[in-house]
C-alpha cells in the first residue's frame, strides 16, 4: 500500500475496482443496466434494442425461446372488469389460470387473484377465509369474492411511489416497471386491496410451466425485490384478447372489456344490473365492478 | 363425361366429410358487427347420436314412466312434474328438438327451446354476459350453448373440487426456514 495516495490515484483505483467487480458479475449487471433510462423515457429504437436485450437473457436463462412485448395501448380503450357475485362459486380456478399467464414465481408463492369465503347475510372484509378447504364448492351458507388488482383510475399506490416505477397507462391499466422499482413497498401499503405482492427471494418458476409469450410491463420474469400485481393480462388484454381469468372461469362470473364502447359487455353490466365496487369511500375510482345478475 | 363423374364423387365425398365432421366441428355464426362461434352441444359427441338411428322404427310413447333405456336422464329440478320428453324433443323427428308452438328446431338451436322459458336469461346471454364467453373482446368470440354447461334434464351447476387452498404465509420458503 502507497504510503502517501493521491486524489488522483484513489479516483484510478476505484475506478479499476468498480471495472473489475462490474466484469465479474457481468453475466448479471452490465454498464447498460445501471445506466438505463426509465422505460417511459425510451425512444421507440432504444425499446426495441432494450427488449432484445431481456429476450436474449430470458432465453439464456430459462433454456426456452422468450418473447419480450411493448404493445402500447390502443386508442379509445379504457378497460373495465366485472364480477358476478351471483354466480362465482370459489372454485379458484382463476387463481391458477392466472399463475400459469403471468410466471409470479411459486415459492414464496404469489398469488395475484385472492378468493375470499364470507357468510351469507354479512359483508364484512375483516372476517373473511383465504384459506377455505373445502371437498366441494360452492359450500351452503357462503359466497365468495375475489380479489385483485382493482386498476383504479385514482391509483394510491402511484401517488405513493417515490421513485414513478408504477403508473397509470392510458387505457387504465396501472403497470410496474420492475428494472426501476426499489422495493421499498410504499405501494403495497397505500393498496387498500392488498393486490400488490412483493418478491421476497429469487423467484422460483418451474421451466414447463413458464409462459414465454410475455410483456415488458406484465408477466415477463421478475426478480428478487420488486413488487407485481394483476396487470388485467396486459399481454393478451392489449391484442383484443380476454384475460386468462375470464377464459377459464367455469361459471361465466367474470367480464371484461371497454368502459368507451356504449356497447361491451361491460357497459351492458353498469346499465342493468346492480353493481358495487370494494371500498368505494376511499375514492379510489376502481375500475372493477362486483355485481349480481340474479335478484 | 370422366371429368364430370369425377367432380361429383368428389363433392359427394366431400360432402359426407363434411357430415361426419359436423357433430364436433362448431358453427360459426356472423352476427351485426361481430363473428360468433357456437360449441356443438354435447348430444353430437355421443355415441348415441342420431337418435333416430334406434328410434326411427319406435313408436312414440309418451307416457310417464320409468324409462328401461337412457336411465341416466333423470328430470331433476326442472319441472319434474309437469314436463316429459315430448315436451322439447320432437316426437315425429326425433334428431330435432321442438318448441312450445310446434316448430322443429336443431339441436344447434336449442338456445331458442330453452330461452321459450327463461327469457331473461337468455336475454342476458346473448348479451353475452349469462354463461361464458372466450376469444376476443373486440371481435370474434365462442359462445358456449346451454347444454355445454347445464345438463338439460337437470340443468342445476354441479358444485366442483375447488383448486388447491393458497399457502399461509408461515408455509412459504422464508416461513419454513
Amino acid at each position: 500500500m502507497k504510503k502517501d495516495m493521491t486524489r488522483r490515484d484513489f479516483i484510478k483505483l476505484s475506478a479499476l475496482g468498480l471495472g473489475a467487480s462490474l466484469s465479474a458479475c457481468s453475466e448479471t449487471i452490465t454498464w447498460d443496466d445501471l445506466f438505463q433510462k426509465k422505460f417511459q423515457e425510451m425512444k421507440p429504437d432504444e425499446i426495441k434494442r432494450f427488449l432484445k436485450k431481456l429476450e436474449d437473457r430470458y432465453s439464456k436463462k430459462y433454456g426456452k425461446t422468450f418473447t419480450v412485448k411493448a404493445t402500447p395501448p390502443q386508442e379509445n380503450v379504457v378497460f373495465g372488469y366485472g364480477l358476478d357475485l351471483s354466480r362465482c362459486i370459489g372454485c379458484r380456478r382463476c387463481v391458477y389460470a392466472c399463475v400459469g399467464e403471468n410466471n409470479p414465481s411459486r415459492d414464496v408463492q404469489i398469488h395475484w387473484i385472492r378468493v375470499l369465503r364470507m357468510k351469507k347475510g354479512e359483508f364484512n372484509l375483516e372476517k373473511t377465509e383465504p384459506y377455505y378447504d373445502a371437498d366441494k364448492v360452492p359450500e351452503d351458507g357462503y359466497f365468495y369474492l375475489p380479489v385483485q388488482c382493482q386498476q383504479c383510475e385514482n391509483p394510491p399506490c402511484v401517488k405513493v411511489c417515490p421513485v414513478k416505477a408504477t403508473w397509470k397507462e392510458p387505457d387504465g391499466i396501472v403497470v410496474i416497471d420492475y428494472n426501476w422499482c426499489i422495493g421499498c413497498r410504499t405501494c403495497m401499503a397505500a393498496c387498500p386491496y392488498r393486490a400488490r405482492k412483493f418478491n421476497w427471494n429469487d423467484p422460483v418458476l418451474p421451466k414447463d410451466e413458464i409462459n414465454t409469450d410475455t410483456h415488458y410491463l406484465g408477466n415477463r420474469p421478475r426478480m428478487k425485490g420488486v413488487v407485481e400485481k394483476c396487470t388485467f393480462c396486459i399481454q393478451r388484454s392489449r391484442e383484443g384478447k380476454y384475460t386468462a381469468c375470464v377464459e377459464v372461469c367455469p361459471v361465466g362470473a367474470r367480464k371484461f372489456g371497454n368502459l368507451l364502447d356504449p356497447k361491451s359487455d361491460i357497459r351492458y353490466i353498469l346499465d342493468n344490473f346492480r353493481v358495487f365496487r370494494l371500498k368505494e369511500d376511499l375514492n379510489t375510482e376502481s375500475k372493477f365492478y362486483y355485481f349480481f345478475s340474479l335478484g | 363425361m370422366m371429368e364430370g363423374f369425377n367432380k361429383h364423387v368428389g363433392v359427394a365425398l366431400l360432402t359426407v366429410l363434411a357430415v361426419m365432421l359436423f357433430p364436433v366441428s362448431a358453427l360459426i355464426v356472423s352476427g351485426a358487427d361481430m363473428e360468433y362461434s357456437f360449441d356443438s352441444p354435447k348430444v353430437f359427441s355421443s355415441e348415441m347420436f342420431p337418435c333416430s338411428a334406434c328410434h326411427a322404427g319406435m313408436k312414440a310413447d309418451s307416457t310417464r314412466r320409468t324409462l328401461a333405456y337412457h336411465t341416466e336422464i333423470q328430470l331433476k329440478g326442472h319441472g319434474e312434474t309437469r314436463m316429459w320428453c315430448f315436451g322439447c324433443h320432437n316426437a315425429g323427428d326425433r334428431d330435432k328438438l321442438k318448441l312450445a308452438g310446434g316448430e322443429k328446431v336443431d339441436f344447434m338451436e336449442l338456445h331458442r327451446l330453452c330461452g321459450q322459458c327463461h327469457e331473461n336469461i337468455y336475454k342476458h346471454w346473448r348479451a353475452g354476459i349469462h354463461g361464458k364467453r372466450t376469444g376476443y373482446w373486440d371481435g370474434p368470440k365462442r359462445y358456449f350453448l346451454c347444454t355445454f354447461c347445464h345438463n338439460p334434464h337437470s340443468p342445476r351447476f354441479k358444485p366442483l373440487a375447488p383448486k388447491p387452498v393458497p399457502l399461509r404465509p408461515t408455509e412459504t420458503l422464508r416461513g419454513r426456514k
